[in-house]
């Protein structure tokens, strides 16, 4: 939110001087400034500027943290406009624990803001009124979903009424997938087809459940397929980490007690989530929120019990799909699968087991599209640059559908090819399984 | 930090040819170029700027002269001895905008590229092709083309294919006058003195490359990866040098020793063994007929020379597994130790088993623990001190060692550089490796072509009232 001046200077009540002097310094000494993660940092790739390089944010924040480099406007924007992909923790062979050094840094700054800012209409009424309610979310995406079916987004487009609405609402609105379809919400329990093999739990997060509520439909079917049991508990809500990456951790913290209490652990074999930012932030519950109360060991039983789908699904030994697939599809690496969760051969191994099917393998696949969370609503100029070099790639293969596994991929890539009117289809990999197993 | 050294007016007049948005001045945002790999010594430039085409870099490096200040050129910023580091501040010319591959002549063998394109973007560009361009600097997913030119870039596959040099046709440059000069082309022959010879490994210091003819190497039909693993790191060496002389060039012949696989083994779980003394990654490529008899000789003498077994990599994952872990293996020492940093000799093949019991003896002598991986087949030695750089005490015997293994290296017949280059680094080490009638005649060749010294100043050569940076602290660095 940088359409407002960032103050650097340090609020007074703060327990440290500077940003990021409460990081572990150790954490900025793993960085040994080699370099190798540069050319694998999408902000550098397209910039070429050491200082939208991961070891540049990092020389930045060590620097601030020290005191050596002033807080100013310059700096701030070179650690928005991180993406916080971390496909640099993928490439970097030291080792260095990037998310944990730009999170914290960025929350730091967050509190830090000024109220002015903390306050802004956006983040209070979208990021943070709505995004993490299911129902909320579905309510106001009603409106839309009767817009769309009578042609009106179309026609506020075509005369221009969209534009009346502020800039990062009309990206949310251009973001929506078309069309919207009404899914009924998943039982509670849904028992496992043939011989149980294992009892899990699905997750089914906020936004994903509110636009792509046919692919927890896909996902659990697949895993009825599989011999699981899909129980579905009601009290589990948004992961939390729009907000942890917003830099409120506070109310992320509290999302991550409310998932632990939600999840009977000690009667499933596994959580399951199939939306990889999800997954990711559930999984580092531990170290996101590392402080000792109540509710630590929850959460961190929570994380341990966390498994990606595609992950979960190869462990399991999958039953083979059994429906031919007739198309040319390639996979796009959602980064919160590839580098946070390193999850990569997975996907393609389930998807290569559907005959009829031809994977092709998509060049730069472990780039980031862009969406990354809210950054395409955050950073909108750097995201648009990085879907347009994203959908080059995806047309270069020549495949008609590209196959992701994350909310944010999914909508952005849809939103690029709509863009460019792309015959495009763009599926979650549990939507062609799901299809593969019906059909055989 | 220096003070500034260069005018509001030369400013304004950089951002007249590139645009506000491709200039950096400000010193927050100057900060992150005040080193490259090599951390011990650091200054900032005054401005940075970032052309994306020959008449820009051309026209920067005419204003600069106008100004009379220093100018340097840069890529990734992955080198390792400083040669990035703008000596006497001035203008950095950052390269990395440059990054088109201009054309893939497949029929003519050779690429042409920009100076900023990454090396491993061309062989992703090659792929499928049945063509790569071979140099394959460790580095390879970051450093740029044109830095692999400038600091003449090596690579495991060194020992068969050569060094960037071997694979460089020609290029285009600007010089330090700002003329623009072509030196070869696609056809790889010309008459009269080789000045792309000349001119590669020059780490800068005598124009700046703005386009890059490559040779491109036709694909091998076949590899036999193998992992000798020895108890003693004598019989390692010795079958390196029974391989060698056995007449077989194997395309790549690289060494690593226990400290190294226990990193490497945490980083990566290949499944090394960790109780080795050594471990040699040997590889054999080219015709498939004749690979397996090559195979059969070397796991002979690796056998004869006492190796508890020689594994062999079973598929094209393997391989890979194999290469990026040790192709990641600088970078894993930080899992060993809080700071650590590499040095890059060279010995005559021969002198190895020699040069590693030194190596022992001066760690054990300097109270510091060193581990070894390096291109064995080329006696291009990386040994790794580790240290924690809060210590003073142990920083100054890291510093002592490092020395003493060089000149150890010198008097070996080898030399203090294989591939990382002299950048500020090994300035003073010239004095030991050359004589002063070697080092005029360098300084000739230098002022012929940047005789007025702006372009990388206080490089390479060591030159009376410039002496060489006064190390005190030894680098962090992770290396190729």
């Amino acid at each position: 939110m940088r359409d407002q001046a960032p103050s650097s200077a340090p609020q007074a009540s703060h327990p440290h001087a500077l940003p990021g002097q409460s990081i572990d310094y150790q954490l900025f000494l793993d960085c040994v400034h080699c370099g190798l993660c540069t050319a694998a940092c999408p902000t550098y790739c397209e910039l070429g500027n050491e200082n939208d390089s991961p070891r540049g944010r990092i020389y930045l924040m060590r620097g601030v943290a020290d005191g050596r480099i002033e807080l100013n406007d310059q700096v701030l924007h070179h650690l928005d406009l991180c993406l916080d992909c971390r496909a640099c923790e993928t490439a970097c062979p030291s080792g260095v624990q990037y998310g944990r050094l730009i999170e914290p840094f960025r929350a730091e700054l967050a509190e830090r803001a000024p109220a002015k800012e903390r306050s802004d209409w956006f983040r209070r009424w979208i990021l943070f009124g709505l995004f993490p309610y299911r129902e909320r979310m579905r309510k106001a995406l009603f409106p839309a979903r009767i817009a769309q079916r009578l042609g009106l987004m179309k026609f506020a487009a075509v005369t221009g009424l969209l534009r009346l609405l502020p800039q990062r609402l009309q990206r949310l609105v251009a973001m929506l997938p078309s069309p919207l379809v009404h899914e009924p919400p998943l039982p509670e329990r849904l028992p496992a087809k043939g011989k149980q093999r294992a009892r899990v739990a699905l997750f089914t997060g906020c936004v994903a459940d509110a636009m792509f509520r046919s692919t927890h439909w896909a996902t659990a079917r697949v895993l009825q397929e599989n011999g699981c049991e899909v129980l579905v508990p009601p009290g589990q809500t948004c992961c939390g980490a729009i907000h942890l990456h917003a830099g409120a951790s506070e109310p992320a913290r509290q999302l991550a007690d409310q998932n632990a209490a939600a999840f009977p652990l000690d009667e499933v074999d596994a959580v399951i989530v199939n939306v990889a930012g999800c997954g990711a932030m559930l999984k580092e519950y531990d170290h996101c929120f590392p402080m000792a109360d109540a509710n630590h060991a929850a959460r961190a039983a929570l994380s341990a019990k966390v498994r990606d789908v595609h992950e979960f699904l190869l462990e399991l030994g999958p039953v083979a799909p059994r429906g031919a697939i007739h198309r040319n599809v390639t996979y796009h690496d959602a980064c919160h699968l590839a580098h946070a969760q390193k999850v990569v051969d997975a996907p393609r191994a389930l998807l290569s087991m559907i005959p009829g099917l031809s994977l092709r393998e998509l060049p730069e696949s472990l780039l980031c599209c862009g969406a990354a969370g809210t950054y395409n609503l955050t950073e909108p100029e750097m995201s648009d640059r990085l879907a347009r070099r994203k959908l080059d790639n995806i047309e270069a293969t020549g495949a008609t559908t590209v196959v992701t596994a994350n909310a944010g991929c999914l909508l952005q890539i849809m939103r690029e090819a709509r863009g460019r009117n792309a015959k495009l289809d763009v599926v979650h990999p549990m939507d062609l399984l799901d299809q593969s197993y019906q059909a055989g | 930090m220096n003070s500034r050294t260069v005018s509001s007016k030369l400013i304004s007049d950089l951002v007249a040819i590139v645009g506000a948005d491709r200039v950096l001045s400000a010193r927050s945002e100057l900060a992150v170029y005040e080193c490259d790999g090599f951390v011990i010594e650091k200054n900032s430039p005054d401005v940075a700027v970032f052309p994306r085409t020959t008449a820009e870099v051309a026209a920067i490096v005419h204003l600069c002269n106008e100004h009379s200040v220093p100018f340097v050129p840069r890529g990734a910023g992955t080198s390792l001895a400083g040669g990035c580091l703008p000596v006497g501040g001035g203008v950095m010319i950052v390269l990395t905008q440059m990054k088109q591959i201009v054309e893939i002549n497949l029929r003519d063998r050779y690429a042409v590229v920009e100076p900023g394109v990454v090396n491993v973007w061309l062989t992703q560009a090659l792929r499928g092709s049945g063509y790569h361009y071979a140099p394959d600097p460790s580095s390879q997913g970051a450093c740029t083309i044109g830095g692999n030119v400038a600091t003449n870039s090596g690579g495991p596959h060194t020992l068969k294919y050569g060094v960037t040099v071997n694979h460089v046709l020609g290029f285009e440059a600007v010089m330090a006058d700002g003329r623009t000069v072509q030196f070869g082309g696609p056809t790889a022959e010309s008459f009269g003195p080789d000045l792309v010879g000349g001119l590669v490994g020059s780490e800068g210091t005598l124009a700046i490359v703005t386009k890059v003819w490559v040779r491109l190497t036709r694909d091998p039909q076949g590899y036999r990866t193998m992992l000798g693993v020895f108890d003693s790191v004598e019989d390692a060496t010795q079958s390196i040098s029974e391989i060698v002389g056995a007449g077989i060039i194997p395309a790549a012949l690289e060494m690593m020793d226990q400290g190294i696989v226990v990193a490497l083994e945490e980083a990566f779980q290949f499944g090394f063994p960790l109780d080795a003394a050594a471990v040699l990654l040997i590889e054999v490529d080219g015709l498939e007929a004749g690979l397996d008899a090559q195979r059969d000789a070397i796991v002979d003498i690796c056998t004869r020379c006492g190796a508890r077994e020689v594994r062999q990599a079973a598929d094209d994952a393997q391989r890979a597994k194999l290469w990026k872990c040790r192709k990641q293996a600088f970078g894993a020492v930080g899992r060993l130790s809080p700071s650590y940093c590499t040095q890059d000799g060279v010995v005559p093949r021969t002198k190895l088993p020699h040069i590693l019991r030194r190596i022992t003896e001066i760690g054990a002598k300097h109270e510091v623990r060193i581990v070894n991986v390096f291109h064995a087949g080329d006696g291009n030695l990386h040994p790794i001190v580790l240290f924690d750089e809060r210590d003073a005490a142990q920083v100054r015997r890291v510093l002592a060692a490092s020395n003493e293994i060089l000149e150890e290296c010198i008097a070996a017949g080898g030399s203090v550089t294989g591939e990382h280059g002299i950048g500020v680094e090994k300035i003073d080490l010239m004095k030991k490796l050359f004589t002063p009638d070697d080092l005029e005649v360098m300084g000739r060749f230098r002022a012929a072509f940047n005789p007025q010294g702006n372009l990388s100043p206080g490089k390479m050569l060591p030159t009376a009232g410039a002496c060489g940076m006064e190390q005190i602290h030894p680098g962090r660095q992770a290396a190729m």
